[in-house]
């Protein structure tokens, strides 16, 4: 490709303003209609506080009960390792870190290049194990539809294609780059109209899940 | 002019012996970046070389380009010109000046019409702009161009200017700037970009066209392979360090002191092809990362509007700041308006309500 | 000796003089070569403009391998230094254009570096040569 260059600066230029633009305005909509819906006013008197007990949720429903990891251990430790491998990948590469301080004026230390290319392999080896596990278990694979699939999809390309750039497996450079950010590009474009969404509500649902029962005086 | 001697004769003319003629190729063999071992099939081939002409255009350029090649040191610049290549219009250079000079590009072109190399360094208006942006004895660059490489074997652009446009093409290129190849597709066009390029690159290019009398192996981008085939990242001494996570993060650190990686304040390397990591410059003293600078890629295409040089590679070229202000705002509206929407549907429903009554309802069945 | 050296720069000696791992893999290389030199007579040839270098890695490796006991120098196109190592059959190849500036520097593998030898083409002209001196002299002498 002969202007693997241009197609670097394109998705760096252009093509990040717009994804950004329909991820901001997306998510944004969608975190504001929530917010302002709210839920329904509950008129019984409230027992017990609800800021604590929802803060404590959104931390402990992170960490499966007993019976539901003997249940579905391999969706639970599957699903934290890649959800985990993703997350450190993506606020402790310090390209990424370079990136973010550029767009919000904030940074932090980062990991060394090594740790985060074999937390990103461990990654893609969950992803991976995932999508066999939905396509093997007959009760997930009935459940799945369109959107999982395209979710999976898109978050397993944004992975696989920063690993092949740090490898420097495609040449030359300015197209593996340019192919890594566009698939994020993606990532952020579908991002707030499917379930990728969960990245912010599984927090603000854990939240209410948290305060209905703080308020209601039930352990949660 | 370009002589019928071949090359072996005329370094013997001028009392090199074969063991310098040796040496001669050995440098050269270290110029073209072929292994020494090399060095005997040099031998053989230049003996029989002829020294061919060159005509070097010179358009809308700094003349840094010229500034290299005349510092480059192996073999000497005045072996180079004088005894490899017949340098017949080079119009900073030449002592020949107005009719005669344009005579002296005419008369190479009519004797060596179909073997002749063209160099030229520096972009010039594209077809469409205003030609006089730069013009040489009131022609256009295009006609020039288009004259003098009609009866080439082949033309070497050389620069990142005539390569790829380069600063004249940058943004907004307000004279229409284009590179050689957007305008010469019907004869060989090699790149030998850099802003300059590495002079004993040049001169390395054209020994390898001399030696071999073909034209080397080319990247994506028309440039040789020998000298472009790897990237700075990839051959640089610093490696280790960007593989370990230490970095520099300011000039005067102590990870700068300590000689760490450079991609945090900049360091193009990891996109840009080019030999300064071995080839080095001013006679293998140095080269930019090693002198503590980051990389600024200036031997790939628009390294002008490629975003700041020092900042990392993986930052956006484009402040968002103001697309996501507005986006956000936007979000904020949509999303109120959707809640809005939803609210009033509620409260029009429970407004709307007809209660059933049981008796209604058995009517009903 | 280059036109660089007169220009006055303070060197600034960098606190840690490290090591950047370049030279070791250069030894490597070198004892290969000699064990194919042994084994088949095959010489080897390393162009050490051609190694990413740190700096000073350069110099740190030419000082390990030290100074042999031949030394010579060629007058052709500017000078030649050759130089054996310490290492039997390592030879350093310095080549130097006629101001004095490096134009390339070779490690050799070989039992002499061939540009010491005699070249087939001179060693050809050689007898005439010979014989136009053999002939000046039995002209007349005066010329003696
Ligand atoms: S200094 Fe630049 S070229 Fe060298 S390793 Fe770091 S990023 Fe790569």
């Amino acid at each position: 490709m002969s202007d693997s260059m241009e197609f670097l600066l394109w998705t760096k230029g252009t093509l990040f303003n717009w994804a950004l633009a329909i991820f901001a305005l997306g998510m944004l909509a969608r975190l504001v209609e929530i917010f302002w819906l709210g839920r329904a006013p509950n008129y019984a008197e409230a027992r017990a506080g609800q800021w604590g007990p929802g803060l404590r949720t959104v931390f402990t429903r992170s960490f499966a009960d007993p019976g539901t990891f003997k249940r579905s251990g391999f969706d639970v430790l599957v699903g934290w390792v890649w959800h985990l491998g993703f997350i450190i990948v993506l606020f402790l590469f310090i390209p990424h870190i370079e990136l973010i301080k550029s767009v919000f004026g904030m940074a932090w230390p980062g990991l060394p290049n090594p740790v985060i290319d074999a937390i990103s392999a461990l990654t893609l080896a969950g992803l991976v194990a995932a999508l066999v596990h939905r396509l093997t278990h007959p009760v997930k694979k009935h459940l799945s539809d369109f959107e999982d699939y395209l979710t999976w999809a898109v978050t397993f390309l944004v992975v696989l294609t920063g690993y092949v750039a740090y490898h420097r497996l495609i040449n030359p450079y300015p197209l593996a780059l340019g192919i890594h950010i566009l698939s994020v590009e993606i990532f952020l474009v579908v991002l707030p109209f499917t379930k990728l969404t969960h990245m912010f509500t599984a927090f603000i649902a854990r939240w209410y899940n948290g305060a209905i029962f703080g308020r209601k005086g039930v352990q949660s | 002019m370009a002589t019928s001697k071949t090359l072996g004769e005329s370094l013997r003319e001028h009392g090199v012996s074969r063991r310098g003629f040796l040496k001669f190729c050995a440098a050269t063999a270290t110029m073209m970046a072929l292994p020494p071992t090399m060095a005997p099939a040099i031998a053989a081939a230049l003996e029989k070389a002829r020294r061919p002409s060159v005509i070097w255009l010179s358009f809308q350029e700094c003349t840094g380009c010229i500034e290299s090649l005349t510092r480059s040191h192996s073999p000497t610049v005045e072996n180079l010109i004088l005894d490899v290549v017949s340098l017949d219009y080079q119009h900073t250079l030449q002592v020949a000046s107005g009719e005669l000079a344009e005579e002296a590009r005419l008369q190479a072109m009519r004797e060596n019409h179909g073997s002749y190399l063209v160099i030229v360094d520096g972009s010039l208006p594209g077809p469409g702009s205003n030609m006089g942006y730069s013009t040489v004895a009131g022609h256009s660059n295009l006609d020039i161009l288009l004259e003098t490489v009609e009866g080439a074997a082949a033309v070497i652009a050389v620069g990142t200017c005539a390569a790829f446009g380069g600063l004249p093409r940058a943004h907004p290129n307000p004279t229409g700037a284009v590179a050689v190849q957007d305008i010469i597709t019907n004869k060989p066009v090699i790149n030998v970009s850099g802003c300059p390029p590495i002079p004993t690159v040049i001169s390395g290019v054209l020994a390898q066209f001399l030696t071999f009398g073909k034209l080397p192996e080319l990247d994506a981008y028309g440039r040789p392979l020998a000298f472009f085939g790897q990237s700075i990242h990839d051959r640089c001494y610093r490696r280790p360090f960007y593989d370990k996570g230490l970095f520099a993060e300011t000039f005067d650190d102590e990870g700068a002191k300590a000689g760490w990686c450079l991609y945090r304040l900049g360091c193009k390397g990891p996109s840009t092809y080019n030999a300064c990591a071995t080839m080095r410059w001013n006679a293998g003293t140095s080269w930019p990362v090693e002198s503590g600078h980051p990389c600024l890629g200036c031997s790939e295409p628009d390294f002008w509007d490629a975003g700041s040089f020092y900042q990392a590679l993986s930052v956006p070229t484009v402040d968002s700041t103001q697309t996501l202000g507005l986006a956000a705002a936007a979000g904020v509206v949509i999303g109120g308006a959707a809640a809005a929407l939803a609210k009033h549907g509620k409260t029009k429903a429970v407004a709307d309500r007809e209660p059933v009554t049981v008796e209604q309802l058995e009517q009903k069945l | 000796m280059s036109a660089l050296d007169s220009i006055a720069i303070a060197v600034e000696v960098p606190r840690l003089a490290q090591e950047w791992g370049n030279a070791l893999p250069i030894l490597h290389e070198i004892r290969h070569g000699l064990e194919r030199l042994a084994a088949t007579g095959e010489p080897t040839l390393i162009d050490l403009r051609a190694i990413p270098f740190g700096p000073g890695d350069e110099a740190r490796l030419l000082e390990r391998l030290g100074r042999g006991e031949v030394e010579a120098r060629i007058h052709a196109l500017g000078e030649t230094l050759i130089r054996e190592t310490a290492i039997p059959a390592v030879w350093l190849v310095d080549f130097l254009n006629a101001e004095g500036e490096r134009i390339a520097l070779h490690l050799q593998i070989d039992r002499i570096p061939g540009l010491l030898m005699t070249q087939p083409e001179d060693l050809a002209e050689a007898p005439a040569r010979l014989d136009r001196l053999l002939k000046e002299l039995a002209g007349g002498g005066e010329a003696a």
